[in-house]
């Protein structure tokens, strides 16, 4: 029985945290990310779920308490948002370094200063580097069903890291849609209990996140590279067995009508639904464009993102955070680098956009459509990084 | 670097510099930190264990009338010779017999 639950990106992810048969949760509330705790909270209250629910002073206590639980061989989870990701930026290295499976919703909204509430991906990206897996969803249901399968691939053992499973703030976090649910039943027989020997045992004494010199250091960031290089296929396989159990089937990138498109935009989170939906309506116009939303930021899928651009004459960028001083924003440079490795040469160009919460609308996107059409006509781009909606 | 070679690579270590045997510090034998060198006079010596109380290695043992110092461990931070009531401990620089 398929039920349908309607669930704002924050409930669905506490709904799927609640069926992940979590062992601790440790979280700090923080807009806009509150109701994913919150209401996790209240399932914990209600004896709904058997989760250690440890309460703490700050997002930098929490993710400490998420580490130590997760050395036990715990399963863990928490949630975040903004300048409490930031808070957490120290302890994101000392969970990965340590190999912590840990599942992490950010609800991903703008950083001070100047101060806001509202939605952009500036908090991720300034963790970027943390060795942490990153997903992004589009939507609701995205987020309810890449979390469930954000433990399996943290958790397997190849893997053995942190995940993020972002959610854009307000567009997704607080709007309500229909979410599609497994029963309680279905998702343990997905995802039973974490049952692992915990590096942390007190049968087995010994030593854990040691001083570690300049002779051995280079050889555990070494062994980290190598188990992030282990989340494409990992996931592959993971998304894989959720398919064939919801017939909804997920992947490293989700390409639209790129095939023989002459203009793509590349986006993450939620305006990749509001691209594709422009894209359909010019499609129906004759005009060869095509969208590829990154579901995998982090490792970057540099071969799924090379092969859906290869053909393609402009390639527009859609980045939500600003990277000062940079050449182009996190996700364009990732472009611009794959395309260099792959001796693919569309023109690139950067349209950063969103910042703070600004809306992004379908009009805004169709002009951008229609001018990449013309450059690669012409083979001229006008502006190689744009503003979109900035005021003058 | 040449004098790595032969330690294990990043594929045999274990994951996340797990240390899987206790007490593997002892192994570590921090004295090679040490730029002054504490050197006891015994004869000054009131054995008042001031010293062996300050120590913040616990690099230094107790004998019968005086103190002694575990050199494969003293990183030389001179907090003992400064303590000491009776200035019956100098430092001296490693360099220097």
């Amino acid at each position: 029985m398929k039920a349908r639950m309607g669930f704002t990106g924050d409930e669905a992810f506490a709904y799927a945290a609640k069926q992940s048969m979590v062992d601790v949760v440790s979280a700090y509330p923080i807009t806009p990310q509150t109701i994913m705790v919150e209401l996790f909270s209240e399932y914990v209250a209600n004896g709904e779920v058997h989760t250690n629910f440890v309460c703490v002073e700050s997002e930098h206590s929490a993710l400490s308490a998420c580490v130590g639980a997760s050395l036990t061989g715990a399963r863990v989870l928490t949630a975040t948002s903004s300048q409490g990701l930031a808070l957490m930026h120290e302890i994101m290295y000392i969970a990965s370094g340590l190999r912590c499976p840990i599942v992490m919703g950010v609800a991903n909204r703008a950083l001070s200063a100047p101060l806001n509430i509202h939605g952009d991906q500036s908090d991720m990206m300034g963790s970027r580097d943390c060795g942490w897996a990153q997903i992004y969803c589009e939507n609701a249901q995205e987020a309810y069903d890449w979390t469930l399968q954000a433990f399996k691939i943290a958790e397997n053992p190849n893997v053995l890291l942190p995940v993020t499973v972002n959610l854009d703030g307000f567009i997704l976090s607080h709007a309500m849609e229909g979410v599609e649910v497994m029963t309680d039943q279905e998702a343990k027989m997905y995802l039973p209990g974490r049952k692992v020997e915990g590096m942390i045992d007190p049968s087995k004494p010994g030593a854990v996140g040691p001083l570690v010199m300049p002779d051995y250091y280079f050889e555990f960031k070494r062994q980290q590279e190598e188990a992030i290089r282990h989340v494409p296929a990992t996931l592959q396989a993971v998304t894989q067995e959720y398919a064939k159990l919801t017939g909804r089937k997920y992947g490293i990138v989700d390409e639209y009508e790129t095939r023989d498109a002459d203009v793509i935009i590349v986006a993450l989170g939620s305006t990749a639904g509001t691209i594709r939906s422009v894209a359909k309506g010019l499609r129906k116009k004759g005009k060869k464009v095509g969208l590829l939303k990154l579901w995998l930021y982090r490792p970057f899928p540099t071969k799924e993102a090379a092969e859906a651009i290869a053909k393609s004459k402009v390639v527009v960028v859609f980045d939500r955070a600003l990277s000062p001083g940079a050449p182009y924003g996190a996700l364009c440079q990732d472009v611009v680098s794959t395309a260099y490795a792959h001796k693919i040469k569309p023109a690139i160009v950067d349209a950063v956009y969103g910042l703070g919460g600004r809306d992004i609308s379908p009009a805004e996107i169709e002009s951008i459509y229609e001018e990449a059409l013309t450059a690669a006509k012409t083979g001229t781009v006008k502006e190689q990084v744009k503003f979109v909606g900035v005021r003058e | 670097m040449s004098r790595d070679r032969g330690k294990p690579g990043w594929k045999t270590l274990p994951i996340a510099a797990f240390i899987p045997k206790p007490g593997t510090s002892m192994q570590y034998k921090t004295g090679d930190w040490r730029a002054f060198r504490p050197v006891i006079d015994e004869k000054k010596c009131v054995n008042c264990l001031t010293c062996w109380i300050f120590c913040p290695d616990t690099a230094i043992k107790r004998k019968e009338k005086t103190v002694e110092i575990n050199y494969d461990y003293c990183k030389g931070c001179g907090i003992c010779a400064t303590e000491c009531p009776v200035k019956a401990i100098t430092m001296v620089e490693e360099t220097k017999k």
